[in-house]
């Protein structure tokens, strides 16, 4: 077959006009002999004198140790650099506002300004620092409160949110941080007495509970607890102690985890975030201020 | 004596596996030395049944299309498993409550979405590229395929890497590369497969009775020996133990970012262009009854296409780890590959100067030359895309998915859906298709879910780039993701209606081969399967 061209079956006819073959027949397939395309042959000159031209210009050609730079200078870190320079130096005025003008005048109505760069630098200080603990929705867990809620352990107005931030709680860096501590009462109490105080707490905070043991807790409780809880159970924001009235509980409300929690007590810390106020912090002032700012904006701002 | 051999490897491997299963250290191993076992065990007695058997004489004078069919209906089955798990997936995208609880792990949007493009490129591209290979190499050879089974066993070994493959998706077992999922010792079964294709089409090739290697078969050969290093190099790993699917890459950082992605290019450059290329020059000039255009472009385009290919990885890499001058090279190297890549388009579409009239009666010829067309646009594109200043928009975001589907459906959809209608009438000796009205309305429906698929993550693309880039008088970003993810959502329904016609499509093409095959007509004259003597 590969003698005798028209042994092929289905050897494709040509017609009348058409340019010439190579010549070789494949099965039945035959190639023109038509030149290269002039519009694509010098795009393709084209194409490749300008990629000559811009290796030349950018960083291109590894070496032994390191890459031809380019004439141009062009670096993509440089320039991020020189971007986040740019925002840096036009923003230098609000960060220098956000430190000087009252926190609770930071307002949409007041600075709109100001209170923009607050809410999302604060939001990007907040997903970087505080979502670790607190979640990335301040929704919080079990041991890190809930920032979203009206309910303060420490209180809830800016000025209040922002001395937390700045020094933290529990901590040993910074001597301002709020400090209080609970007793474990596994060692002072009876078991009967610890058993009946937790039902008394069931009690108050509305929960199912046992009514007599619940009625002998009322007189644990006016002893042991009250002093920080107020006799009411509602709580001391000075003390950081909590309302043990409502639904919301930092480590449980149920029977259980209260019971852990009156034997052998907690100790929750918070870091201290100024770097300004004790030197122990991560964040300048001005980047405290903003993320108090976001976490008042959250809903339970007072 | 071979015989005997093929007994004992088989047995030896029964056992291996049934030991390995034993002390599986996860499930997606513990099932796939099951499957192993089993399948080792059947054609065990498969083989043992054989034995001993008078050897039934080879036809040594008639080509060997027992594969190519076997490939030929493999391509239309897994296209439409494959097709239908992407309709799943871009639904799942709109609809995330079809990420159903009680699949969770096996059948969610990270579980399917490999499984998807692993079942569209390899299965589905895989198989016709050897079906393709298989046909082409022997005709433009005018040679039977050398080896003798060891064309089936490049099949069935194939499908078999398929199903290893696309179980250890669902079961979590991946290493993690895009495109290079399959874990370590997949990854061997599919080099000892893939060398002896290599070996099958080289060794027809050799025997060939014409005097040169016709231009398809350069395409199909650059493609098989570069997936061949592309897949070794990029699968360089430890396995964690010898009974576990887990193992180590060996290099780390931006270093195997950069051979992923070099891989990752050029399994889209060498298997989807290259590969494809070759079925192009083929099926095209036969089915327009034209001369390629230009033997020269085709020498030309070949050569730049292959040697400026493999250097474009980089591209995948811009604004990363990466150093810039390797991003540099990436881009520059991309660019140039334009015209290279339009050398196959050209050759297509011109092959049917004299012939243009046969688009308006000939539905398959249409199909191929809709092929071609949407390589050209994806072409463009993807240079166009690969420029550092385009890329900061379209990096990260669906322009990039659009990208790719309007290649993959347009051009290796339906160049592959041309050459399963040219296929089955030849290889079932039958004389024409079904019903050519079918090929008519899959043809509609496929260009217009191309249409609806491209276009709408174009919208959604740009639009998503533009909004992360958002940012208000301060610097600050305007726009979470979750907004850009709200956003999206109608084009995502659009996407997803578009992925479901292409779908329809494909069932009506499969319904009308099945019927070629059970009730068209037999061809009356004699069947032209005899290689030239």
């Amino acid at each position: 077959m590969s003698d005798d061209k028209n042994q092929h079956p289905e050897e494709q006819i040509l017609m009348e006009g058409d340019p010439d073959t190579t010549g070789h027949v494949w099965d039945g397939i035959k190639e023109f002999n038509n030149p290269l395309p002039r519009w694509w042959l010098w795009t393709f000159y084209a194409t490749c004198a300008w990629g000559l031209l811009y290796t030349i210009l950018y960083p291109a050609w590894p070496l032994l140790d390191r890459a031809t730079p380019g004439i141009l200078g062009y670096s993509t870190r440089a320039i991020v650099a020189e971007d986040i320079a740019e925002f840096d130096a036009m923003n230098a005025p609000i960060r220098e506002q956000i430190e000087q003008v009252e926190l609770a005048a930071i307002t949409p109505a007041d600075n709109p300004d100001l209170y923009n760069y607050a809410i999302q630098g604060g939001s990007a200080i907040f997903a970087t620092w505080c979502s670790q603990c607190h979640g990335s929705g301040a929704a919080g867990a079990v041991g890190y409160p809930n920032l979203l809620d009206d309910d303060w352990l420490w209180g809830g107005s800016i000025d209040e949110i922002h001395y937390t931030i700045s020094h933290g709680i529990r901590n040993e860096d910074d001597p301002s941080a709020h400090y209080s501590e609970m007793t474990a009462f596994d060692e002072i109490l009876s078991d009967e007495e610890i058993a009946s105080v937790v039902q008394y707490v069931l009690n108050i905070s509305g929960q199912e509970h046992d009514a007599t043991l619940a009625g002998a807790g009322e007189t644990v409780y006016l002893d042991n607890c009250a002093s920080c809880h107020l006799d009411d159970g509602s709580g001391d924001r000075f003390l950081g102690a909590p309302n043990l009235t409502d639904a919301i509980w930092l480590y449980g409300g149920d029977e259980a985890a209260l019971e852990e929690t009156v034997r052998y007590s907690r100790f929750g810390v918070m870091p201290p975030w100024s770097a300004d106020a004790s030197g122990a912090g991560r964040l300048s002032e001005a980047e405290v201020r903003s993320v108090s700012v976001y976490v008042h904006s959250l809903g339970g701002g007072e | 004596m071979l015989d005997y051999v093929k007994l004992l490897i088989l047995g030896v491997v029964v056992v291996c596996a049934a030991i390995a299963a034993n002390y599986a250290r996860d499930v997606a191993y513990l099932i796939h030395m099951i499957i192993i076992m089993l399948t080792a065990a059947g054609v065990f007695i498969w083989q043992l049944r054989r034995t001993g058997e008078p050897a039934v004489p080879v036809p040594t004078h008639e080509y060997m299309d027992g594969p190519i069919r076997a490939a030929a209906i493999a391509t239309a089955f897994w296209g439409v498993v494959g097709f239908l798990v992407g309709v799943v997936i871009a639904f799942q995208l709109a609809f995330p409550v079809l990420n159903f609880d009680w699949a969770q792990g096996y059948l969610n949007f990270g579980r399917l979405r490999p499984l998807h493009t692993s079942a569209v490129i390899f299965a589905f591209g895989g198989n016709a590229l050897l079906a393709g290979s298989f046909y082409i190499v022997q005709r433009t050879s005018a040679a039977r395929m050398w080896g003798g089974g060891l064309t089936w066993f490049v099949f069935w070994g194939y499908q078999f890497f398929i199903v290893l493959a696309a179980t250890g998706y669902v079961l979590g077992s991946t290493s993690g590369h895009e495109y290079a999922e399959p874990e370590w010792y997949v990854d061997l079964w599919l080099t000892v497969v893939w060398v002896a294709f290599l070996l099958v089409f080289l060794g027809t090739l050799l025997k060939r009775k014409e005097p040169h290697i016709y231009v398809a078969n350069w395409f199909l050969l650059s493609f098989i020996v570069t997936v061949a290093m592309l897949h070794v190099v990029n699968n360089l790993q430890i396995p964690v133990s010898i009974f576990g699917s887990e193992s180590v890459l060996v290099f780390g950082g931006v270093q195997a970012a950069m051979t992923q992605w070099w891989y990752g290019h050029n399994a889209v450059g060498f298997f989807l262009t290259a590969g494809f290329l070759g079925l192009m020059y083929y099926f095209i000039p036969k089915q327009a009854e034209r001369p390629v255009y230009s033997y020269k472009l085709s020498i030309i385009h070949f050569w730049a296409l292959i040697f400026l290919y493999i250097w474009a990885g980089p591209h995948h890499l811009h604004y990363t780890a990466l150093p810039d001058w390797a991003s540099t090279l990436g881009m520059v190297f991309s660019v140039v590959l334009w015209m290279p890549s339009w050398g196959g388009m050209i050759n297509g579409l011109m092959t049917l100067s004299g012939a243009w009239d046969k688009l308006r009666t000939d539905p398959i010829l249409r199909m191929m030359v809709t092929s071609v067309a949407f390589y050209g646009m994806s072409t463009f594109e993807g240079p166009m895309m690969s420029i550092r200043a385009v890329n900061s928009l379209s990096h990260y975001t669906d322009w990039t998915i659009g990208h790719v589907h309007s290649g993959a459906l347009g051009w290796n959809g339906m160049i592959t859906f041309g050459m399963l209608y040219y296929l089955f009438p030849k290889l079932w000796n039958r004389e024409r298709l079904y019903s050519l009205r079918l090929v008519s309305w899959h043809y509609w429906l496929a260009t217009i879910g191309i249409v609806l698929y491209a276009a709408s993550m174009w919208v959604t693309g740009i639009m998503e780039g533009l909004m992360w880039r958002e940012v208000d008088a301060q610097g600050f970003l305007v726009n979470s993701f979750a907004d850009t993810v709200e956003a999206k959502f109608p084009m995502y329904v659009v996407r997803g209606v578009g992925g479901l016609m292409f779908l329809t499509g494909a069932l009506i093409m499969a319904y009308n081969l099945w019927m070629t095959v059970r009730k068209g007509p037999a061809r009356a004259d004699a069947p032209a399967t005899v290689p030239a003597e």
